[in-house]
């Protein structure tokens, strides 16, 4: 997986709070089979006036073409919640988005984010406002995410957040995490004999 | 060092550290056709194998039709999902119950009911509300499909550990109010995300006295609280719904298995990161007037004025909500119409829901221009639902009785409501959109359910 270290690029402020993975990716697109092509039903109810996706609806900020080239995502608390459906952040991903900046994120989401190399970065929600705003008055204002200094600018505005170390490693390194555990088998065969599994 | 629940599950748990993570080992991994096939078809690209396939299990539930046991029912992609993963556990060697499989049903209705899941396991699942069988003083908790991938792989997961919560519900249950009632008011009290980066254990008196079908539809709904799992420790309840259940031992294997549960409990004086605690015995039937299960009220009362939210981010979010909903501030539910009722899901499918329902259905009719439907949460919920005679009861009073599966919570099969209809469901999210675009979602218990169903709106439980 590419790793992340640095993005600089246009942010789409997307601000509403408890953004569900039902409204970021609605059931209809669950039953497809591969990991692709989720992009173009991100926000599918919001984003288009019909349900075949060919009308736009032109006051959903995804579909404002000033935001082009965006690869941060800005939204409110509790970003993500609901469903466990991975198709989410593959919707996100598949968009064009490396990152996304919230207030708040749920639990599985988070980690469904750092299983597909997307950043997600949690900050104080006065600071959210504050680049939302800035992005939202100029679209082509750029924010920059640096994952090596945990630090986030836009502007004068200036943040740094946190995130676990080994989540930190992970992303920069683009880790096969199923590789990495598979390097611990001889523990996991011990814990099975120990426990006569 | 005083333990929690939570914690001794942890521990007896973890394999070892990476990088600074828990791993794991997982000792039941459920998995359905919607989150697996990417996790197998990764599986299938590096050429590996699922490590322990005697811990894994399938079954179909969400994207199945409930009219029909045809795989084809509700088209080719719906129908090449399942076959996906009919072909997946074919070649893995994972035991399936497919759709008319005697042992088919939701996959957290299912899994309980087989007795496969016992005090002191860790389960996970490709799915938000594996929470669910945290009731049974196990580690439970849903994943995203690279997990899926990662546990299949390896039988283990990676873990940061969350924090420690206990919810105390105290008191004696009043008649009409159910568990339903109880998550429902919790998640109006703490919020949507008052449980984020925590795991519930759920004690107190009334919890004690709740069965074990009502503890699951409690913690089936920790993860609206934003939960990372709800857990329930054992007990004589929690033993006697075991005994005798397939895949639990019986005798004096079972006695000892009894005396190892028992040493499933939080320490005295262990300390949780927060505690809540709820009296229920003043509770009133609870009913979401929102687009999230924390916009939630008494059946009595009205919808909270704008003016009344805490912060601007609340009153936003509830301004929104109630244009979505089509309902007004400071009015009360009672007399709004609805035009669905949907008693069904992974939270209020079990035997002991559709009785509930059926007590009130027996009472009357289904309103004109009303449509019912109750969908069992399995095969063997349905068989035993029939052979007390509540399919007729519903059937009678014009309800539809339908085949088991996840059906009207999410719609991923036919049943799906349409824009601007307003259902009465049992299920656990009323999100926008989610039983379908412009649909409008109300989360009641199964006998608010039934009784909407029959007066054509809302209606008191507690007067009949």
């Amino acid at each position: 997986m590419e790793p992340i270290i640095k993005i600089v690029a246009k942010a789409i402020p997307l601000m509403n709070n408890n953004i569900d993975t039902d409204q970021l990716l609605p059931k209809q697109f669950l039953t497809e089979i591969s990991r692709v092509g989720f992009g173009k039903h991100l926000l599918h109810d919001q984003r288009y006036l019909d349900d075949k996706e060919q009308v736009s609806n032109p006051s959903c900020v995804l579909n404002d073409t000033a935001y082009d080239g965006a690869e941060i995502l800005l939204s409110g608390e509790n970003f993500g919640c609901g469903s466990s459906r991975e198709h989410a952040p593959w919707a996100i991903a598949d968009f064009g988005f490396k990152v996304v900046i919230a207030k708040g994120f749920a639990d599985i989401f988070y980690g469904n984010c750092l299983n597909n190399q997307i950043l997600p970065v949690s900050l104080p929600g006065n600071i959210v406002d504050e680049i939302a705003k800035a992005c939202s008055d100029n679209p082509s204002q750029k924010v920059e995410v640096n994952l090596d200094t945990q630090t986030v600018s836009c502007g004068s505005i200036e943040a740094t957040f946190s995130i676990e170390v080994h989540h930190k490693q992970n992303l920069m390194n683009g880790v096969d995490k199923i590789g990495r555990t598979l390097q611990a088998l001889e523990a996991i065969n011990a814990y099975e004999s120990r426990i006569e599994l | 060092m005083t333990k929690t629940l939570y914690d001794k599950l942890w521990d007896s748990h973890f394999v070892t550290d990476i990088d600074g993570e828990g791993l794991l080992y997982i000792d039941q991994h459920l998995i359905h056709e919607v989150t697996s096939p990417q996790a197998f078809d990764g599986l299938n690209q590096k050429n590996r194998r699922v490590r322990r396939p005697d811990l894994t299990l399938a079954t179909m539930d969400h994207s199945i039709s409930t009219q029909s046991t045809s795989l084809d029912a509700c088209g080719p992609k719906n129908a090449l999902q399942l076959k996906t993963l009919i072909e997946n556990c074919r070649q893995h060697g994972v035991v399936l119950y497919p759709v008319g499989d005697s042992n088919q049903g939701i996959v957290h209705v299912m899994g309980p009911e087989q007795g496969l899941i016992q005090p002191g396991m860790t389960v996970v699942c490709g799915d938000s509300h594996t929470a669910t069988h945290g009731a049974l003083g196990t580690l439970a908790f849903g994943i995203g499909t690279s997990d899926v991938e990662h546990v299949l792989a390896t039988q283990t997961i990676r873990q940061t550990k969350a924090k420690n919560m206990r919810v105390l519900f105290e008191g004696e249950l009043p008649k009409g109010i159910y568990a339903k009632d109880l998550i429902l008011a919790l998640i109006g009290k703490i919020g949507h995300d008052g449980a984020t980066g925590h795991v519930i254990e759920y004690a107190g008196s009334a919890m004690s006295a709740i069965s074990m079908e009502g503890r699951m539809t409690i913690c089936n709904m920790s993860i609206e609280a934003g939960a990372k799992a709800g857990i329930v420790a054992p007990d004589a309840v929690t033993f006697e719904y075991l005994k005798g259940r397939k895949s639990v031992p019986s005798g004096q294997q079972f006695t000892d298995k009894v005396a190892q549960w028992k040493q499933l409990y939080t320490d005295d004086n262990a300390t949780f990161d927060k505690e809540v605690i709820l009296d229920v015995s003043d509770l009133a039937p609870q009913v979401t007037w929102g687009t999230n299960p924390g916009q939630v009220i008494n059946v009595v009362d009205p919808i909270p004025a704008l003016s009344s939210f805490a912060n601007e981010n609340q009153k936003q979010a509830a301004e929104k909500a109630l244009a979505y909903m089509d309902v007004k501030e400071g009015t009360t539910l009672d007399s709004l119409p609805i035009s669905h009722v949907f008693v069904g899901s992974c939270t209020n499918s079990r035997i002991e829901d559709l009785r509930a329902a059926a007590t009130i259905a027996k009472q009357g009719k289904v309103a004109k221009g009303v449509k019912a439907i109750v969908v069992p949460g399995s095969v063997k919920v349905k068989e035993q639902a029939e052979s007390e005679g509540l399919d007729e009861i519903f059937r009678a009073a014009g309800f539809e009785w339908r085949l088991p599966g996840c059906s009207m919570c999410l719609g991923m099969n036919d049943d799906v409501l349409g824009m601007g209809d307003r259902c009465a469901s049992t299920s656990n999210r009323n999100f926008e959109g989610r039983q379908g675009r412009g649909s409008r979602t109300h989360l009641v218990s199964p006998a608010m359910a039934a009784g909407a169903a029959l007066a054509g709106h809302f209606v008191d439980i507690r007067q009949f």
